[in-house]
């Protein structure tokens, strides 16, 4: 009985690859506790693209960042669960927890050039997990470095190898970060803004790069990005965050037809689009609320257009509304398309 | 010009101006025949050795000849060293050369400021990686108290205090002395206590900044383990505010030496100077501080040229800004 249904569950959806649930961050800070995520969860499968987007301080950055286990406690606290592989991460001892990091679960950040050592070459740094884990000789790690270097299609890597990050571009080196989070086959690429310091033909071209590496390895991809357009063209399913919260969650084709969020909405209305149809940006009006002074009720509420009374007093839920997609609004049924 | 050469000739011209004032300060405080030869000096011994010295001749005559002595290694003979009776009447016609015995009391210098800085240097980078590792913890405060403690104490009373605690009290080492480890240990200490102080202070300030730079978070995340993020990439990139200050360091620690040497009858070049100096030994007192001289200068030098392999970019910003 239990066996069937576990099966007809998982005939319905695969089962997550990764499944965070309820996952809190906050700091102690001079000026009192910071709430920075406050109650996230979600699911990502096996080979999925998954997409993070809102602003400047919603929490996207530092939610990965504590599943990776890179938020320094004290001063920050992390509570709640991140399944992988039927354990909790966030509560198995650090010791497995640096082995899943690379092995597992990797990550590249924004600016490249800055998380690369800068005294340290780009052959050492590429392969220096593997070398750790696998404990190879030099010369095989040396062999590794140039075959990812290749991978991630770094011109003449046989002599580049023992370059120093700040003799490539700004490309290049989020090339040379690819290689490294490549080096022990993760299931799990988090890509912070990995293309956000670079210019547009540049970012194009490392957007394709990951592509063609998830296709080739089947990895999962979770793109935390501030880029809508990027979203659009590459990600399965995109979740929006507000304030330290999702308030959206929906595959990406859905979420551009009919957002079931104001927030969304405002988000995507203030596009600029390539076609130039709509003539006329639509920036959110005011700021999103400090990290210490959450409005009572709904968090988007002094920005939100469409406000009704009970949005200043009740807070929504994050609910189901419709196939696959879950948004925390009172009106979420009731938004008008873009 | 290149920077090391600049640094070079710079060295060289106040080696000369220290050599000058040694030599005038020797002709201010006396009549130095009188001086070597003590006041019980008959006038004809006296007589004979101005002569022998060239005292009479003109005073820029005199500086020149010392000048050309002293490029020949000849710093003059002493009559006070190794006679257990002043020359009184008698000219003793061969005094004892007084550089041979200088130098050879440089190796027990040497082995004092050798221990003293690599204890002092390790620790130090030790102490300032776990401070900076835990920032307010216990270990921090404990680096901070060490390191504030031992900039602020005068070496002579924690040399006397030292002794006070291990030898008279425990009396498990010596008071004084050289030969065996045991008498190495608390003048090493003494000598160490400041060097550990500072360079772990700027280990830890230099450490706290590289750690909290977007490439350790990314080290982290490859799963590079935590003492090969802190001893190898930040450290690495550390590197040069420590050696800077343990340059630094390392003069002082030459100079130091010479009063710890006095404390603990450690017999070196400085316990030498001052034995001289109660002797009015006039002959070595200028060669021991001439030595001395040259020597942290050239380790001055020596910190330079590290420096400059360290970070190449000093070299070139010389090379882009004066060729
Ligand atoms: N160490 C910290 N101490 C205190 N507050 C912090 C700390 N790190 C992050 N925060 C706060 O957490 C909130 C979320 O930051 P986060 O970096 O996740 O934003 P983000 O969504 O990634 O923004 P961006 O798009 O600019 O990268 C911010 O309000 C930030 O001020
Ligand atoms: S709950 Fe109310 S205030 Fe919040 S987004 Fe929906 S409509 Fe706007
Ligand atoms: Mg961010």
């Amino acid at each position: 009985m239990r066996a069937m249904q576990q099966s007809e569950t998982q005939g319905a959806a695969p089962a997550p690859l990764l499944d965070v649930r309820d996952l809190r961050v906050t700091f102690d800070t001079p000026h009192g506790l910071v709430r920075a995520v406050g109650g996230v969860s979600w699911t990502l499968s096996p080979g999925e693209t998954l997409g993070i987007i809102g602003e400047s301080g919603s929490g996207k950055s530092v939610g990965l960042e504590a599943i990776m286990g890179l938020i320094k406690t004290p001063p920050g606290h992390v509570s709640g669960q991140v399944m992988f592989d039927r354990r909790d991460v966030l509560t198995m001892p650090e010791r497995d927890r640096r082995q899943l990091r690379g092995e597992k679960i990797a990550m590249i950040f924004q600016d490249a050039m800055s998380a690369l050592n800068p005294s340290l070459t780009v052959g050492t740094q590429i392969a220096e997990v593997y070398r750790l884990r696998r404990k190879c000789s030099h010369a095989d790690a040396e062999r590794k470095a140039i075959e990812l270097m290749d991978r991630v299609k770094i011109p003449s890597a046989k002599t580049r190898i023992g370059n120093y990050p700040h003799e490539f571009s700004g490309g290049m080196c989020q090339r040379v970060m690819i290689a490294t989070a490549l080096a022990l086959n993760p299931q799990i690429l988090i890509a912070d803004e990995p293309t956000t310091a670079l210019d547009v033909t540049v970012q194009r071209q490392i957007m394709t790069l990951l592509a063609e590496l998830q296709r080739e390895d089947g990895m999962a991809l979770v793109l935390i990005t501030h880029d809508l357009g990027l979203v659009a063209e590459t990600v399965d399913r995109a979740m929006v965050m507000y304030a330290g919260r999702l308030v959206e969650s929906a595959p990406v084709s859905a979420l551009f037809e009919v957002p079931s969020h104001p927030y969304t909405r405002g988000l995507i209305r203030s596009m600029p689009r390539i076609d130039g149809a709509s003539g006329k940006l639509h920036a959110i009006g005011g700021t999103p609320p400090a990290a210490g002074r959450m409005p009572k009720g709904c968090a988007f509420h002094p920005r939100c257009e469409m406000r009704v009374e009970r949005c200043g007093i009740e807070r929504p839920n994050l609910r189901p509304v419709g196939k696959n997609r879950a948004a925390a609004c009172h009106l979420a049924e009731e938004i008008p398309h873009v | 010009m290149p920077y090391l050469l600049r640094r070079f000739i710079q060295s060289f011209i106040l080696l000369f101006f220290l050599i000058s004032f040694v030599f005038v300060v020797g002709r201010i405080i006396g009549d130095p025949a009188l001086i070597m030869l003590g006041t019980s000096a008959s006038e004809t011994a006296l007589d004979q050795l101005r002569e022998n010295l060239g005292l009479n001749q003109p005073i820029w005559q005199q500086y020149l000849v010392f000048l050309s002595d002293l490029t020949q290694g000849d710093f003059g003979v002493s009559f006070r060293y190794g006679f257990s009776m002043m020359p009184s009447d008698a000219l003793r016609s061969e005094g004892t050369p007084v550089l041979p015995i200088v130098l050879s009391r440089l190796p027990a210098t040497f082995m004092l400021a050798g221990t003293s800085l690599v204890f002092a240097f390790s620790l130090a980078v030790v102490l300032g990686c776990l401070a900076a590792m835990h920032p307010r913890s216990w270990i921090d405060n404990l680096v901070n108290v060490i390191s504030l403690a031992s900039v602020s104490l005068v070496q002579f009373w924690l040399g006397l205090i030292l002794i006070i605690i291990f030898s008279v009290h425990m009396g498990i080492l010596p008071t004084g002395g050289f030969g065996t480890w045991q008498h190495l240990i608390l003048p090493a200490l003494t000598l160490a206590a400041r060097p550990l102080g500072r360079i772990s202070q700027v280990v830890r300030s230099a450490m706290l900044d590289e750690l909290s730079k977007p490439y350790i978070s990314a080290a982290r995340a490859k799963g590079v383990p935590e003492w090969r993020v802190v001893f190898v990439h930040a450290l690495k990139n550390a590197s040069i505010p420590i050696v800077t200050i343990t340059g630094d360091e390392l003069s002082q620690l030459l100079t130091g030496a010479m009063l710890v040497e006095t404390v603990f009858a450690w017999p070196g070049v400085g316990l030498l100077l001052i034995d001289s100096l109660g002797r009015r030994d006039l002959p070595m007192v200028q060669a021991g501080i001439c030595v001395v001289a040259a020597l942290v200068i050239f380790v001055n030098l020596a910190v330079d040229f590290a420096y400059t392999v360290l970070n190449p970019r000093i070299q070139m910003d010389n090379r882009g800004g004066r060729a």
